[in-house]
């Protein structure tokens, strides 16, 4: 009885585990993504790079679409299908992850070092002590706009709201091209683009943000409405049908060149690059008047972690220590323009529409997206309800203050900071 | 013949035997995985230990604002959805039907078969088209409506608050208008031929004949196609997932039970899945697909005159 068990056993292991004992001798990484974008990068240069330098090491890229990520990394970790490498979302996901001990702990890994304490502090436990992603990259929100198009209409790149609205008027008048190009049918775009991107200007980034953590502000605070109002009076600078309007929509249409200003996050720079026929440039935020100190969303976005029920962890952690050091911060960061490496040595990037989002680094004050840290725990989420609410007020469904007082409401009724 | 007394019957293991492979595998797939979910409902994590809360959960979910007001307001998309495939998919596909098995129709074959076609395909295919085809930038619809002088009728439904969910119901019944079409053509066709020219003999053509004779002849196809749609509508979810995205928006406008579930089970975006409120909504669902279902066995079936010929 026993044997023939067993005999069963062996016999069905054979014919599921073949496809992977191919090459019984390499081990094989499986990395799971949301940047199903990337997969020409990493399959043609960063894989082969590291390769080159592990013989025996064989890494596997294999994404899924950015909306279905998540519930399908959580699912597959449940059923302990994921891949070897995790790669990592910023904040409550991966920390919720590596508290399930889905993620290994990392605070020892060779090349951590490489990284600052903000930089890492995406991937942390809340005391800091314990970090489990490698962070990869960050990405910085502004405005890309059509240098062709400014350069034809006459316009100066706007610096101030004042100046940025009357860009958009005059783009309007002409009517060659629509003023801005952004749809609010996904509804993060709104959110994301617009909220978090305008944003900090007015609630003065990380003091804004902390305080808002710590219940010193409000969303219902003037501050935090603003933006809302801002929001609002894009409505009529936006395409027509903009209520149905797509993110790739949005995308195609300002590489088309149909569009003057694309609300923007700095990881479009790579598919603008390759598919727009006309100049670029790229302009940060504008502030109320000349001079004021400008705030950049500066968003620490993706990381790296190890699947903690991974069989390869020793060729999964060698892997890591590559993803840490500075071979692949430079590689990446060329070969992705737009994803601004963390780490602590500088990287020389070729881009110049890369050069002109990091430059911003220098002269504003960087924060994150104000949703990310602690607040969007609870329900209702509060990321979700700020995608919902920002569509609804550039849709003229909701007021700003209607709107803001929504997302506070919800905020309040799970969240209460310790006075 | 010989004459045998039987003291018992032998116990009949064929009739286990044929009826094994069906009760295990529906068990295994179907009984165990809904036993599995009504149990996850009445637990709750916490402190990553799964622990018995009663019916704590659907508290939550009708006495929490957070989660009622999203649930209310699923539940009221879900049954308009349902409305509007009552009033629009059924009628047309028995109109549809009455065409197709009329004798003087040529190619009816083919239109058979070009009215089933979108029923066969994917909801992605059919979500992204029907977006391509709505798109106020690139869809042909604007372009279609121009030629005919009705552009300024076009709005980009599926992103307006007020049309979206019944743009997508619309869409649904594209899809699945064959489904009724052709079970009503079957029953339409089995009709016997006596019937009809007992029914001619008398006087009774054309419409009348459609209303007094076939239609009543149909009613209990009518009947499972209704209740084919009610369980398929609250099941519904692929297609506002596909066309919408989970946040179903404009404003949870075209969230449906479906989308309501799979935010809450697997989590969306920042948001972090919760097994056990997800499985209070699918009980829920359970719960109202099982009362209308009785409601109609019960109520309705009972009631349906059937005839024999």
């Amino acid at each position: 009885m026993t044997t023939k068990l067993l005999t069963a056993l062996l016999l069905g292991t054979s014919i599921l585990g073949s496809a992977g004992l191919a090459h019984a001798e390499d081990v094989t990484l499986n990395i799971e993504s949301w940047r199903g974008d990337d997969l020409a990068i990493w399959k043609d240069k960063l894989i082969p790079a590291f390769e080159a330098k592990n013989p025996g090491i064989k890494v596997v890229f294999a994404p899924s679409a950015p909306t279905e990520y998540d519930a399908a990394l959580g699912a597959k970790l449940a059923a302990g299908s994921a891949g070897d490498l995790i790669t990592c979302r910023p904040f409550d996901k991966s920390l919720e992850l590596f508290k399930k001990g889905n993620l290994a702990d990392l605070s020892a890994l060779p090349g951590m070092e490489n990284f600052s304490p903000v930089a890492k502090s995406a991937w942390q436990t809340d005391d800091g002590k314990s970090s489990f992603c490698v962070p990869m990259a960050s990405v910085i929100h502004g405005f890309i706009y059509n240098k062709d198009a400014f350069d034809k209409l006459g316009i100066k790149v706007p610096e101030t709201r004042d100046e940025f609205f009357a860009a958009l008027d005059k783009i309007k008048a002409d009517g060659t091209y629509i003023p801005m190009a952004m749809g609010t049918k996904d509804l993060w775009e709104a959110a994301t683009m617009g909220y978090q991107n305008i944003g900090p200007n007015y609630w003065k980034g990380e003091d804004g943000r902390k305080a808002l953590i710590k219940g010193d502000q409000k969303l219902t605070d003037k501050d935090w409405v603003a933006p809302f109002e801002e929001l609002a009076k894009w409505k009529p600078y936006l395409g027509d049908g903009f209520e149905a309007q797509t993110y790739p929509d949005s995308q195609n249409l300002f590489t088309l060149g149909r569009a003057a200003i694309y609300p923007a996050g700095s990881w479009e720079i790579g598919l603008f690059n390759t598919q727009a026929q006309f100049k670029m440039g790229a302009f940060p935020p504008p502030v109320e008047k000349a001079g004021d100190t400008c705030y950049i969303s500066d968003h620490t976005d993706i990381g790296m972690g190890l699947n903690a029920a991974s069989k390869h962890a020793d060729a999964a952690k060698t892997f890591l220590s590559w993803v840490a050091s500075p071979d692949f911060a430079t590689i990446y960061a060329n070969a992705l323009p737009g994803f601004f490496s963390l780490n602590s040595s500088p990287v020389k990037m070729e881009d110049p529409l890369a050069q002109e989002f990091v430059s911003w680094r220098g002269k504003c004050k960087s924060t994150i997206r104000s949703t990310y840290q602690i607040l969007s725990r609870g329900t209702p989420n509060l990321e979700n309800e700020t995608w919902v609410e920002s569509a609804n007020v550039i849709n003229g469904t909701d007021t700003p203050e209607a709107a803001a007082k929504k997302l506070q409401d919800g905020l309040d009724s799970w969240y209460h900071p310790a006075k | 013949m010989a004459v045998q007394a039987r003291p018992k019957r032998p116990f009949r293991w064929h009739i286990a035997v044929f009826l094994a492979p069906a009760v295990l595998v529906y068990t295994a797939i179907m009984i165990l995985p809904l036993a599995g979910t009504l149990q996850l409902s009445l637990f709750r994590n916490v402190d990553q230990h799964q622990v018995f809360v009663g019916l704590d959960n659907f508290r939550t979910l009708f006495g929490d604002p957070n989660w009622s007001v999203n649930f209310w307001n699923a539940l009221r998309n879900n049954v308009w959805f349902f409305i509007i495939h009552m009033l629009v998919q059924n009628p047309v596909g028995v109109l549809l039907a009455a065409l197709l098995s009329s004798p003087r129709l040529r190619f009816s074959a083919f239109y058979r078969t070009a009215i089933f076609v979108p029923t066969i395909l994917s909801f992605v295919i059919v979500g992204f088209a029907w977006k391509l085809i709505l798109s106020p930038l690139w869809g042909v619809a604007p372009h279609l409506m121009d030629i005919v002088g009705l552009r300024s009728l076009f709005t980009p439904w599926l992103g307006k608050e007020q049309y979206a969910l019944t743009a997508l119901s619309l869409i649904s019944v594209w899809q699945f208008i064959g489904i009724p079409m052709m079970l009503i053509y079957a029953a339409l066709l089995s009709i016997p031929d006596e019937v009809i020219e007992a029914a001619e003999c008398d006087g009774i053509t054309g419409l009348s004949q459609f209303w007094k004779i076939k239609l009543p002849l149909i009613l209990p196809s009518i009947g499972i196609i209704s209740i084919l749609t009610f369980v398929g509508n609250f099941n519904a979810f692929d297609l506002i997932y596909t066309a919408q995205g989970a946040l179903a928006g404009p404003n949870y406008s075209t969230d449906i039970l479906g989308t309501f579930l799979y935010r809450a089970f697997f989590g969306f975006q920042l948001q972090v899945g919760d097994p056990n409120m997800g499985a209070t909504i699918a009980t829920m669902m359970f719960l109202i697909i099982l009362g209308g279902v009785c409601v109609y066995l019960f109520l309705i079936q009972t009631r349906l005159r059937r005839y024999q010929f």
